[in-house]
C-alpha cells in the first residue's frame, strides 16, 4: 500500500496539468457540498432557535380542539385555566395564548385576522409583548412589520376591530398600532394581531381562559394536563425540519451534478489512461508487479485525486468558507415573503462531522471509480501490454 | 541441471491461437544457458525470438514442455511467485525503452529496488552506481522527453541493472538506435556482463549485437538451427 501511494503520488505529480485539472474540478465539488450543506445547516439551526424564541417557547399545550390549520376549530378552542395551570403561570414557567378570529378595517379596507391575547409581562418569549403594557382608550396592538407593510400600517395608526364573542354577539372597537416589531418567524407575523390576554379575554367574554399555553424552555412540559395536549419540539419544528430536508434534497441534486462532472473527469481519465499506458502497466508488470498490483496502483492513483483535492479545496475553501461564516449570506429582498423562517442573513454552521463525511463521501466515490476502469488491467496478457498493443 | 546452468528449456512447444487455428511459434526448443553467458537468440523476424525471451522472463506461458529458470519452472509458478522472480532476479530491457514518461531518470532507475522495498538510502547509492556505470550521472533530474534515443535506452540498461540481477533479458536494444549508441551500449553492457557475471540473453537480429555476442542460438521458424559459440569474438570478449 506505501508503494502504492508512492507511485501513485510520483504518477500524479508527473502528470502535472492533467492532474490539477482533475484534482480542481475535484475539490469544487468539496467546497460546494461543504458550503451548501453548511448554508442549510445555519439555516436550520437559525429557524429553530428563532422559532422556539419566538413562537413556542420550550414546548406548547394545545387546547385538545385546537388545530391551528382548521379555523372552524378556532371558536370551539378554549377553556378556562386550572388553578395548576395558574400557578405554574404565576411562577413564569408557562404563558396562556388566546385566539379568535376578527376582522380589521385599515383606512376603510376589509382584512381577515387572528386575534392573539398575550399577557404583557410574558418573559417566555421573545415577542415585544411589554409595548402592551399601556393604559389608552384604544385597543393596544402589536404587529410584526410583514403584515404592517402589507397594510401601510405604521405605529400609532389607528384602525377599526370587529370580532364576533363567545355568544355570538359582533362587536366592534378602536385600535391603536404601539410597537411594530421586527422577526424572522413569519407565523407570529403574517394576518396576526397582539393585544393584550385580558383585553381579548373580555372582549370575547371568557375570562381566565386560553387556546394555548406557552412553556418555558427551562421547564418545557408540565405533564398531563386535562383537556391539553401537549406539543413537543420535534412536533413544533416539524416544517422547518420538513422544509430543510427539502432544501436538501434540491441541494443534493446540485452537487450531485458536480460531483458527477468530477468522477467523469477521473472516470475518463483512468480509461485513457489503461488505454494509453498500456506499456507502463507491461513494465510494471516486468519490474515484478503482479497485475493486482497494478490494479491497486491505479485504483490508489486515481482515488488520490480526492486527496489532493482535499488538501486543494483547504486551501482555498477555509478562509473563503470561514469569512461567510463569519460575514454570512445576505438573503435576496423578499425571501421571507414566502413565509419561510429565514433571517436576513443566513450564518453557514460548518461541522467536523459535515467536513469529515463529505471528505469520505468523495473519497469511496472516488476509489470505486477509479477501480471500475483498472479491473481491465488483470485481464491484460503482459506480453501485448509491454508492447503497447490495445487489448 | 548443473551448478552453473540458470536457465534449462526442455521440449518448448508455444502456440498462439489465430482465429479458429493454431500458430506455433516455438517448436521442440532445447537450450542450456550458464551463468554469465553473453548470449543472443537470432533469426529473423517472426522466428520467435521474443515469444522465447517471455517465457524465460515468465511474462508468457509455455504450451509444453519445461522452461526452468534458476531452479523454478516458470510453467507452473504462481502470479505471485512470478513476480517475484522477475522482481528479484531478471532485468529487462526493451526495444522501445519503455520507461515511465512523468518520472525523471533516478526515478526510472529507482522503480525496481522500490518494488524490492529497499531503504532509501541504499536505493540513492545503487541508483548513483547504476547511472555512472550508463555514464548518465549528470542526467540524473531529467524526464525520459529531454533525452536521446541512446540516453533511454542507457536509462533502462541502468534500470535493468540496478537491482544487480541474474539475468538480463534484452529484446532488440540497439533497433531504434543509431551505429555509434549501438556500440556504446553494448560496450555497457559487455562490461557489466564481465564486471557482474551477469547472464545476458539478446532477441536480435541486428548485426551491430551479434558481433558482441559470445554465443549465437539461431531460430527459425520457432526451432532452433544453430548453436554456436563464439570464441574469437572480434569485439567482445
Amino acid at each position: 500500500m506505501k508503494l502504492a501511494l508512492k507511485l501513485a503520488y510520483r504518477n500524479l505529480a508527473g502528470a502535472r496539468l492533467r492532474t490539477f485539472l482533475n484534482v480542481f474540478v475535484l475539490s469544487l465539488s468539496f467546497v460546494m457540498i461543504i458550503w451548501n450543506k453548511g448554508l442549510l445547516s445555519g439555516w436550520d439551526k437559525q429557524a429553530r432557535r428563532d422559532t422556539i424564541n419566538w413562537e413556542i417557547g420550550g414546548g406548547q399545550y394545545w387546547h385538545e380542539n385546537y388545530d391551528p390549520y382548521d379555523p372552524f376549530t378556532i371558536e370551539d378552542s378554549h377553556t378556562e385555566l386550572s388553578q395548576a395551570i395558574l400557578n405554574e403561570e404565576k411562577l413564569g414557567y408557562v404563558t396562556p395564548i388566546l385566539i379568535a378570529q376578527a376582522t380589521m378595517y385599515p383606512q376603510g379596507r376589509i382584512q381577515n385576522v387572528f386575534l392573539k391575547g398575550i399577557d404583557p409581562e410574558q418573559t417566555i418569549l421573545e415577542l415585544p409583548s411589554s409595548y402592551l403594557n399601556i393604559d389608552i382608550d384604544e385597543i393596544p396592538v402589536c404587529i410584526g412589520k410583514r403584515i404592517a407593510e402589507a397594510n401601510h400600517l405604521n405605529v400609532g395608526d389607528y384602525f377599526t376591530i370587529r370580532w364576533r364573542d363567545k355568544n355570538g354577539t359582533f362587536d366592534a372597537a378602536e385600535a391603536k398600532i404601539v410597537h411594530i416589531f421586527k422577526t424572522n418567524v413569519p407565523a407570529i407575523d403574517n394576518g396576526i394581531l397582539w393585544i393584550p390576554l385580558e383585553t381579548l379575554r373580555t372582549m370575547m367574554q371568557m375570562p381566565d381562559e386560553a387556546t394555548l399555553l406557552v412553556t418555558s424552555q427551562e421547564k418545557e412540559s408540565l405533564g398531563e394536563l386535562d383537556g391539553w395536549i401537549f406539543k413537543d419540539h420535534y412536533y413544533l419544528l416539524t416544517a422547518i425540519r420538513e422544509m430543510i430536508e427539502m432544501k436538501s434534497i434540491g441541494g443534493s441534486i446540485f452537487y450531485l451534478i458536480l460531483l458527477l462532472l468530477a468522477m467523469l473527469a477521473i472516470f475518463d481519465t483512468q480509461v485513457l489512461s489503461i488505454f494509453r499506458r498500456q506499456k507502463e502497466i507491461g513494465t510494471h508488470i516486468a519490474l515484478g508487479m503482479t497485475q493486482k498490483q497494478v490494479v491497486g496502483l491505479f485504483t490508489v492513483e486515481g482515488a488520490m485525486h480526492s486527496v489532493l483535492a482535499a488538501i486543494l479545496g483547504a486551501v482555498y475553501g477555509i478562509p473563503l468558507l470561514g469569512l461567510q461564516a463569519v460575514k454570512g449570506w445576505a438573503m435576496p429582498g423578499g425571501t421571507d415573503d414566502y413565509g419561510l423562517t429565514i433571517a436576513e442573513t443566513i450564518y453557514p454552521a460548518y461541522s467536523l462531522a459535515l467536513v469529515l463525511g463529505t471528505t469520505l463521501l468523495i473519497l469511496i466515490t472516488t476509489t470505486i471509480v477509479s477501480y471500475l476502469p483498472a479491473r481491465r488491467i488483470s485481464k491484460m496478457k503482459p506480453t501485448d501490454a509491454i508492447r503497447g498493443k490495445i487489448q | 541441471m548443473n551448478n552453473s546452468t540458470i536457465i534449462q528449456i526442455k521440449n518448448l512447444k508455444k502456440d498462439f491461437p489465430i482465429g479458429k487455428g493454431v500458430f506455433t511459434a516455438l517448436q521442440n526448443v532445447n537450450i542450456s544457458i550458464k551463468a554469465g553467458e553473453f548470449l543472443g537468440l537470432i533469426g529473423p523476424s517472426g522466428s520467435g525470438k521474443t515469444t522465447l525471451l517471455n517465457i524465460i522472463g515468465s511474462l508468457d506461458i509455455r504450451t509444453e514442455g519445461e522452461v526452468t529458470v534458476l531452479d523454478k519452472n516458470v510453467s507452473i509458478l504462481s502470479q505471485i511467485e512470478a513476480a517475484n522472480l522477475r522482481s528479484v532476479y531478471l532485468g529487462f530491457i526493451f526495444q522501445t525503452y519503455n520507461l515511465l514518461p512523468v518520472y525523471t531518470v533516478f526515478e526510472n532507475v529507482e522503480l525496481p529496488l522500490l518494488l524490492l522495498k529497499q531503504p532509501q538510502s541504499e536505493r540513492k547509492k545503487a541508483v548513483e552506481d547504476a547511472l555512472e556505470w550508463v555514464g548518465l550521472e549528470d542526467k540524473i533530474n531529467s524526464r525520459p522527453a529531454q533525452l536521446s534515443g541512446g540516453e533511454c535506452q542507457r536509462v533502462s540498461i541502468a534500470r535493468a541493472m540496478v537491482k544487480k540481477p541474474k539475468i538480463v533479458l534484452a529484446d532488440e536494444p540497439t533497433a531504434n538506435l543509431d551505429a555509434e549508441n549501438s556500440h556504446h551500449i553494448l560496450k555497457t553492457m559487455e562490461s557489466l556482463n564481465s564486471e557482474l557475471n551477469t547472464t545476458f540473453i539478446f532477441a536480435t537480429h541486428d548485426e551491430k549485437v551479434i558481433q558482441y555476442l559470445q554465443r549465437k542460438i539461431s531460430l527459425v521458424d520457432g526451432q532452433v538451427v544453430n548453436d554456436e559459440k563464439v570464441t574469437n569474438n572480434p569485439i567482445g570478449g
